[in-house]
């Protein structure tokens, strides 16, 4: 009578709440997304006046408005820029730290480990104008530009994901077997090699979890974008509030563009969820 | 490479020291000893430059007289002892009273939205831990608020709260005729409600992530064993679910606490430059404080008090925290 998956049929109470909860819940999270997806195809008429749930007529005039309204198409080239490039040099860090951490026992291990950790609660107003006025000095002492470069803005975001990132992969290394780069050791490998061509290899899932969130949270942020980008280095989460700011507002090209600028981050996401709920599971939540 | 001499074997963590004896280096200890610190250098280096750096220069900043006069070659501002510190506590006078209601609702607002993001999503997690039909679907239905950037998750929030044109006032006062006239959302005493609300449907589904991948851990067999033993589900929930999950809700309810309290994309996206009063958060606030009038002496010194709080809520919250957590290890 019992399955290996549920020893015991759930009884019936359970499922109706189940069935009530899991709806409510999916209305709450789905009204946004039917907003975003049926404004955006709306001609400009239905947006200015009371809210209608179906569109009177279904365009796509916004999809091709946006990118002249504000320049979001450099906007989006600065994001991916960014993003990209501080996910890379993010996950590249992280996973060197989390390996020394991890394989290694020295002197200043803990005061490393909760020093990482505890930038997590520094409020980023604290370090905005302290970082600004860095950069700046940095551009005049040296001549390069950080401030109102991508560059400075890939600094800033990587160390933004660095400490989750680094956490996350020392659980996630300390679930690979150490036989495993032991052996690779007596086979002549450096350590290095013992990362490269052992741990990491094993650690995939764990290293594309922390992947995906270095980029988002690169891809997201806000506070500093505003701050230390100017017209040519802005990037999509300053850019997008161009649209807003005009005499009207477009709200069909600003739900337009806003599930533009999402589709590849909730596609890629969703893409690889299942690593970084696996990578979660063996790294972080052990 | 590996270990040969005892002090630097002892400097590596390893299952089963001494099995692998390499060839004999000169350069093997320092190697050794100098690998892990040159492995962290990078992470180091960076943190001090964007993290560390920074923050003992915002607390020197507090102490002085940072304003639009001096902001230029902020070296020369006078120094201004305690004053930015004894103008932000003085909560008689309106700097220190502001800084004071913004505490107090950034603390309500945190607690709130911890509280239901952790409901919600332990919930969403317990009720999805069995297999049903298009179980994975609705996974990854759950997680878009999260996957979203937050600009665009808020500013598609902006729209439905407006006045005249947003769903909130069209389904509350003109479909279901629950409020006498469309309600302002985004601006007076509601505003609160509205951050609230996206807050939670933001953050939620990172609860649900974590508590998730927390459930998965748990060994089905304990399940198995309570059900042969008679215990119904809420009993299951009570004795195995909620226990196996304390140290995952540790940390979950720390790292959710710290972000919403730090918050500062969500409510700059909703209300732009100036958050009404209700809905003031401590880091717009402190924006303001800093960026608006310009002075950011008082603004640093106030970064700093809630940085000091953070700590101190840190600090102790571990404190009681780990000792649970030692004694299980």
């Amino acid at each position: 009578m019992s399955t290996p998956r549920s020893p015991m049929a759930p009884p019936r109470t359970f499922l109706w709440s189940r069935r009530i909860f899991l709806t409510l819940l999916t209305g709450f999270v789905l009204i946004p997304v039917y907003v975003m997806l049926s404004s955006s195809l709306k001609p400009l008429a239905d947006v200015t006046g009371a809210f209608r749930w179906l569109p009177t007529e279904l365009t796509i005039r916004p999809y091709i408005d946006i990118w002249s309204t504000v320049p979001l198409g450099r906007y989006f080239v600065n994001s991916l820029i960014v993003a990209g490039a501080a996910t890379v040099c993010s996950v590249v860090i992280a996973v060197f730290s989390a390996y020394a951490v991890s394989r290694y026992s020295f002197r200043g291990k803990r005061v490393f480990t909760v020093t990482v950790l505890s930038t997590q609660m520094f409020p980023g107003i604290l370090f905005l104008l302290p970082l600004f006025l860095i950069y700046v000095n940095i551009g005049n002492a040296t001549g390069i530009a950080l401030f109102g470069s991508r560059g400075g803005l890939i600094l800033t975001y990587l160390t933004f994901s660095l400490p989750f990132s680094i956490w996350m992969l020392i659980g996630y290394f300390d679930s690979v077997p150490r036989d495993l780069d032991e052996a690779a050791l007596v086979d002549g490998c450096g350590p290095l090699g013992a990362l490269f061509r052992v741990v990491v290899p094993a650690a995939v899932p764990g290293i594309v979890a922390v992947a995906v969130y270095a980029f988002m949270t690169a891809w997201g942020e806000v506070l500093f974008a505003s701050v230390m980008t100017n017209d040519t280095t802005r990037t999509l989460a300053v850019g997008l509030q161009g649209y807003s700011t005009l005499n009207d507002v477009y709200w069909n090209q600003i739900m337009a563009a806003s599930l533009v600028v999402s589709v590849p981050v909730v596609a890629g996401f969703l893409l690889l969820q299942r690593y970084l709920v696996a990578g979660l599971t063996a790294g972080a939540v052990k | 490479m590996t270990a040969t001499a005892p002090a630097a074997e002892a400097t590596v963590r390893k299952s089963s020291p001494g099995t692998a004896r390499g060839p004999r280096r000169r350069t093997g200890r320092l190697r050794r000893v100098g690998l892990p610190y040159l492995l962290l250098l990078p992470a180091l280096l960076l943190e001090l430059l964007v993290h560390l750096v920074p923050m003992v220069i915002g607390i020197v900043m507090s102490f002085k007289e940072l304003t639009q006069f001096y902001i230029r070659d902020w070296s020369t501002a006078p120094w201004a002892g305690l004053d930015n510190y004894s103008v932000s506590v003085d909560f008689d006078a309106p700097v220190g009273k502001a800084l004071l209601h913004s505490f107090l609702v950034t603390v309500a607002f945190t607690v709130l939205s911890v509280g239901l993001c952790w409901l919600i999503g332990t919930a969403a997690a317990v009720f999805m831990q069995d297999t049903f039909r298009g179980r994975g679907l609705l996974r990854a239905l759950f997680l878009v608020p999260y996957a979203l950037p937050v600009y665009a998750a808020v500013i598609t929030w902006v729209f439905m709260f407006q006045h005249d044109n947003g769903l909130v006032n069209h389904v509350l006062h003109d479909q279901l005729g629950l409020t006498d006239k469309p309600s302002f959302w985004l601006i007076g005493d509601n505003s609160f409600v509205a951050l609230l609300t996206v807050s939670v449907w933001k953050g939620w589904p990172f609860a649900f992530l974590i508590v998730m991948a927390g459930l998965q851990n748990i060994p089905r067999e304990l399940y198995e064993a309570a059900a042969l033993d008679g215990a119904g589900m809420v009993q299951q929930l009570r004795r195995i679910t909620l226990p196996s999950l304390r140290p995952v809700n540790q940390v979950l309810v720390l790292v959710l606490f710290l972000w919403t309290f730090n918050d500062f994309n969500t409510p700059y996206v909703l209300f732009g430059k100036s958050a009404p009063e209700a809905a003031d958060l401590i880091s717009v606030h402190i924006y303001q404080a800093s960026f608006v009038t310009w002075n950011f002496g008082t603004g640093s010194a106030m970064s700093v008090l809630l940085l000091l709080f953070l700590l101190v809520v840190t600090g102790v919250y571990l404190a009681l925290t780990s000792r649970g957590r030692r004694t299980a290890q």
